[in-house]
């Protein structure tokens, strides 16, 4: 993988324009990479055979990577393929068969190869050492040179990388990875075909950051969401931005909604009876409930490697308790009526208050609203709650003058201010979104029909 | 505990439960005056008498027949075959009449009965005289198939065969008849259906049954010297099949080879694997691996006799497949 821009760390090959046994000339383009700002092409070093592809459409590889091995038609290149066995992990681009005086502007010496030799050290069992091939000097030979056929049990087919480069690994070797933290892209395999095994993890030092995306997943069942992988661009944006504000990069968005005639809904509900009372906040959450049911990109949480937008919208509301405060969450909530919203906010609240909250109520939100408008606080920021994207600050609803078709007007009002993982969500992206709550809060007949 | 051979285990067995239950009895080809064509029924019929230990004509069928007819009526016959190899003649009556007849009755008929004899490859007696069948009688619902390979497993799964209500087909080893081993005096009953950890070890799990025991725990010594623990499980019945027992050792081994004395397709290890790949999944750190008979049927020259049978070399290249050692 070579770097395609100053910046680039990394490349997302999305297309090859060659396969395997075509001929290649310098300059040809061999495959199209999508870096951190476009997608760029990626052209032949050198003229030869591309004898084998290493990386697949939709891979992403570190800058340095081998991605392809260019040769003569014949050449022996099962020490290049094989030292890189497990998806093309950690060798430096190597071209072999004699390139014509290729440009070292890159690559080769970022990383020598890993031999693997380094790996087994817990298996001190009879086994005959593996590392028969020499290491790859840093500049190809001069000649030809085809290296030496592998002796033994070095010749074996299996020997070779995965097909199309993906990486192999045990079950039992994926489950250890996921519990002990471990990312499998940097282990170098020891089993066959470079099968990433149990002992090659046992060897790898924990990484740590996996345990928690796993707990996250846990949190919604299969179909409840669609996960997103991360573009280049997303990439780039949450590396950058985390690095300027901390680890959730948030901005916060404020908007004022005209609430005249959801206060007016209310006080007509109150006067048909005590058991069609609602709060101002029950008629917020059930216009956040529906707003976020179209807005699955708001309705998210960031994982890590990817972002996972829910079809399901379980809204956490914070209660303030006596030393802290915590968030029952409303499952499914836009699905319940205005009247299940009340009853179920109610008594929430109340066993928050008394602490007699099941540790599955307070989890599994997928947003949160905040509202201080009972304490007379007209606008604040709400710090989010990971892996939530979002979370909705609401402030007290009052009268204020409003200009209305030029002319000055009493109306009831409500500030809203939404903090935003940028990592997640654009302001363009939040902004619709707040859009489309005010719809539902300034049209209250559409939060009963 | 007295050291016996796994054919006085049998007859130990046989003569106990013939004391215990006036209606069990035995019959079969050369079972009462020869004592037996290997001699496990030694001594039977001058205890018992000629009602109670019955020879047969050389007519497998019949025998057969006149056996599921007495359990239908309440006795509780044990069929003897020569050699499994006979009882093809006798498959009508072992599959669509013992094995069906509770569910074809809707319950009426019990069939409390045991179908024994040696089974597998002994040594030089040729293709027809060499095989090996609990894969295919495992294959029958109705049926349960006991397969033991020590003295003391023999005589504790074939008191529990005869006690059992069901038709039981219980296959001795040929080659373990003269084998020994301590075995328990009276009354030592071993369930079916219940397999036992031979040798306990946490590198790779072998599981066998039969006749493939004793080729385990040789590998197991042998392979102890290097340093590698084997978990040998001994399936000893394989139909019902202790599938916990499996996924324990597999568990705490992350790897296994199965070792049976059949053929590969359609064996008994092709079940034992699909147990393994569905429930251990996350647990295996390798292939699961296969040691059986080639795919051929059994030469009678020495040497492609050898070259065709599962063995103490072919199971060491295995274990050290799935480790990762080769």
């Amino acid at each position: 993988m070579e770097a395609l821009s100053p910046t680039m760390e990394e490349g997302r090959l999305v297309k090859w324009n060659k396969n395997e046994g075509d001929p290649v000339a310098t300059g040809d383009v061999l495959a199209e990479v999508e870096t951190d700002k476009a997608v760029m092409e990626l052209v032949a070093r050198g003229d030869g055979v591309l004898r084998k592809r290493l990386a697949n459409e939709g891979d992403a590889s570190p800058v340095g990577t081998l991605l392809a091995v260019i040769g003569t038609a014949d050449e022996n290149i099962d020490s290049i393929v094989g030292a890189s066995a497990p998806a093309a992990g950690s060798a430096p681009v190597a071209q072999s068969a004699a390139p014509k005086a290729p440009e070292q502007s890159q690559g080769e010496a970022s990383t020598p190869p890993q031999q693997q030799a380094a790996a087994p050290a817990a298996s001190a069992a009879p086994s005959a050492p593996r590392a028969a091939a020499p290491p790859r000097p840093a500049a190809p030979p001069p000649r030809p040179a085809a290296p030496p056929p592998p002796k033994g049990n070095g010749a074996r087919p299996g020997a070779t990388a995965a097909p199309g480069g993906r990486q192999r690994s045990s079950p039992l070797a994926r489950r250890l990875a996921t519990e002990k933290g471990i990312q499998l892209g940097g282990i170098q395999g020891s089993g066959p075909g470079g099968r990433i095994v149990k002992r090659d993890i046992e060897n790898a030092k924990a990484t740590g950051g996996a345990g928690r995306s796993a707990a996250a997943e846990r949190l919604a069942a299969e179909g409840d969401f669609k996960d997103v992988p991360l573009t280049q661009i997303r990439k780039t944006i949450a590396r950058r931005l985390s690095e300027s504000n901390g680890p959730v990069p948030t901005f916060f968005l404020t908007s004022e909604y005209d609430v005249t005639r959801a206060a007016e809904f209310r006080t007509q509900l109150i006067e048909m009876g005590e058991q069609y009372k609602v709060s101002f906040n029950d008629i917020v959450i059930k216009a956040v409930a529906l707003a976020l049911a179209e807005h699955p990109e708001v309705n998210a949480h960031w994982l890590t490697d990817k972002i996972r937008h829910f079809n399901r919208v379980h809204v956490a509301m914070a209660v303030a308790v006596e030393d802290g405060l915590i968030t029952p969450v409303l499952f499914d909530a836009d699905r319940l009526s205005l009247w299940e919203i009340s009853e179920k906010a109610r008594d929430l609240a109340k066993r928050a208050r008394d602490r007699k909250l099941m540790p599955e109520e307070y989890t599994g939100a997928t947003f949160t609203v905040s509202n201080l408008g009972m304490f007379g606080i007209d606008q604040f920021t709400a710090i989010i709650n990971p892996p939530e994207a979002g979370i909705l600050a609401i402030g007290g609803s009052e009268e204020r003058p409003v200009v209305i078709d030029g002319s000055l007007e009493i109306r009831q009002r409500m500030r809203v201010t939404m903090s935003c993982d940028h990592r997640v969500i654009d302001g363009a992206t939040g902004a619709k979104f707040l859009q489309t709550l005010k719809r539902y809060v300034e049209n209250p007949l559409t939060l009963v029909i | 505990m007295p050291v016996v051979t796994y054919r006085d285990a049998l007859t130990q067995a046989l003569r106990e439960e013939l004391q215990r239950d006036d209606r069990v009895f035995l019959m079969g080809e050369e079972v009462a005056q020869y004592n037996g064509a290997y001699k496990v029924s030694k001594g039977l019929l001058d205890e018992f008498g000629p009602m109670r230990i019955v020879d047969t004509p050389i007519t497998e069928l019949g025998f057969a027949g006149v056996g599921v007819g007495a359990a239908m009526v309440g006795l509780r016959p044990i069929v003897e075959f020569m050699t499994w190899n006979f009882a093809l003649l006798a498959i009508d009556e072992v599959v669509n009449a013992a094995a069906k007849m509770l569910y074809m009755s809707g319950g009426q008929y019990k069939m409390p009965m045991v179908f024994r004899g040696p089974n597998g490859a002994a040594l030089q007696l040729a293709a027809q005289h060499s095989q090996a069948w609990e894969s295919w009688l495992a294959h029958i619902p109705g049926l349960k198939v006991c397969t033991p390979g020590t003295p003391a497993d023999a005589k504790g799964l074939l008191k529990s065969a005869i006690r059992d209500d069901n038709p039981v087909v219980f296959l001795e080893g040929e080659m373990l008849y003269n084998t020994k081993g301590e075995v328990p005096e009276g009354e030592h009953i071993v369930p079916l259906g219940v397999a036992d950890l031979k040798r306990e070890g946490d590198h790779c799990s072998v599981i066998t049954h039969g006749k493939m025991v004793l080729v385990a725990m040789k590998v197991a010594d042998d392979l102890a010297k290097e340093g590698i623990n084997l978990d040998v499980v001994d399936l000893r019945t394989v139909r019902p099949m202790d599938v916990e027992a499996i996924a324990r050792s597999v568990q705490k081994t992350n790897r296994a080879v199965v070792l049976e004395e059949g053929w590969e397709v359609c064996g008994m290890g092709s079940q034992v694997v699909d147990f393994i790949q569905r429930e251990c999944f996350d647990d295996l750190d390798a292939p699961v691996l296969r040691v059986h008979q080639e795919d051929v049927p059994m030469p009678y020259a020495k040497n492609l006799e050898r070259a065709a049978k599962p063995d103490a070399g072919k199971a060491v290249a295995a274990i050290k497949k799935v480790m990762y050692l080769d």
